[in-house]
């Protein structure tokens, strides 16, 4: 039995990669990969005849598997399957870090999960309020609701778009300039950040496309996500690259924390540095930046 | 749990093990077949009938073909199999208790 610590609520999500919970070479290995948080699926990628199949699988792997410092959610079955109830018990059992809900459309459906996950952890004697929520937003209903879903429970970390769902709804397909999911995407960002929560882009399905998924990685940073869902371990290192901070940028970041901590003492309130105009409002990005530095190992002084 | 109809879990591809179980009447009748039996037989069989005798399973044929499956593998297998057999696979597991 491998005990994992309490999972943090806001932690690094660069890379969240779907694995099938129904097969056991996959699972069994997940964690060498390196990337930031796997999500073991019984959603999709399990067959309708073997749901019951892939929750034993789940538990054993949860139970026996030594993850390491790799997150471990679950992606459960929608709330209008016949299955979620019993995949949450599951994922509270085993002590998964966190549950993400599939097609999640209002605030009612996160607080209908939390419900039963809070169940499940006083049936199983699991600390109350360690299971954490993700919330998978698969249809413009979801991604309409945003903000509730976002402010929905102290449990829940971040919100994602799922593409596939989402495009079928709104009768388009991928683009490779990401146009058919701008609006989505920007709205769900705006949602996210009103809330304080993180948020994470889709999956990019075309493993053939180095190309095309460089662009979307990207256009996620640019847009301002936290991370995004992986389907296969090859795309696990450009996301790390690419989200990470520049060396230019951290010194940057580093120049103004300092600056702002010598002159607010001082009693300056604007200043300049490197010939740009700062005060405080630069400050939570600056420091935002030196902590992804540290989280990626670029970073190793003790401003934050 | 009593084997009430012959059920199955589990497939052949590499890493998984499929177990089927059928109602038998002289105890517990295990057949093995694995693609590590020499390295690793002694260990699965001790596995698939501790799992069984946790489940409460007295009288059974139950055949398990391995493909290099890990212990939790075939735990979750056999488990998965009995409880179908049972009807019960479903919902209202017993994590943590009978399943651990």
């Amino acid at each position: 039995m491998i005990p994992r610590p309490k999972p943090e609520r806001f932690r690094l999500r660069r890379t969240m990669m779907f694995m099938n919970a129904q097969k056991p070479g996959l699972i069994k290995d997940a964690y060498i990969y390196g990337c930031d948080s796997i999500m073991l699926d019984l959603e999709d990628a399990v067959a309708e005849n073997q749901k019951d199949a892939a929750r034993f699988s789940l538990y054993h792997a949860l139970k026996s598997i030594d993850y390491g410092e790799t997150e471990v959610i679950v992606r459960i079955n929608g709330l209008d399957t016949p299955h979620w109830k019993e995949d949450i018990r599951v994922c509270v059992a085993g002590g998964a870090d966190g549950i993400r809900i599939a097609k999640c459309e209002s605030a009612q459906d996160v607080k209908a999960v939390e419900e039963h996950v809070a169940m499940a952890e006083e049936e199983f004697g699991v600390e109350k309020g360690r299971t954490l929520l993700m919330a998978a937003l698969e249809s413009p209903k979801g991604i309409l609701n945003a903000y509730e879903i976002c402010c929905a429970s102290d449990r829940l970390f971040g919100v994602a778009i799922s593409g596939g769902d989402f495009r079928k709804c709104m009768q388009t397909k991928f683009q490779p300039d990401g146009v058919d999911m701008l609006a989505a995407r920007g709205h769900m960002l705006m949602a996210a950040r009103a809330a304080g929560v993180q948020c994470f882009d889709t999956v990019f399905t075309n493993l053939d496309d180095q190309e095309g998924f460089e662009a979307e990685v990207r256009q996620n940073k640019a847009m301002g996500f936290d991370g995004k869902s992986l389907i296969n371990p090859k795309q696990i290192r450009l996301v790390h690259q690419l989200f990470a901070p520049t060396e230019k940028e951290i010194i940057q970041a580093e120049r103004i924390v300092r600056a702002y901590r010598e002159q607010s003492a001082a009693g300056v309130g604007v200043f300049t540095v490197d010939g740009k105009m700062i005060d405080i409002a630069f400050i939570p990005g600056a420091e935002r930046t030196l902590k992804l530095a540290k989280a990626c190992g670029m970073y190793e002084g003790d401003l934050v | 749990m009593e084997i009430l109809k012959p059920a199955a879990a589990g497939t052949l591809e590499s890493s998984d093990a499929q177990v089927t179980v059928e109602p038998g009447e002289n105890g517990v009748e295990l057949s093995l077949t694995s693609s590590v039996m020499n390295q690793y037989g002694r260990q699965i069989r001790a596995t698939v009938l501790e799992t069984l005798e946790r489940l409460g399973v007295a009288a059974a044929r139950v055949t398990v073909v391995d493909k290099g499956a890990l212990d939790c593998t075939i735990k979750a297998r056999v488990e998965c199999a009995v409880l179908r057999s049972c009807g019960q696979s479903e919902e209202n597991i017993p994590w943590g208790g009978a399943i651990r």
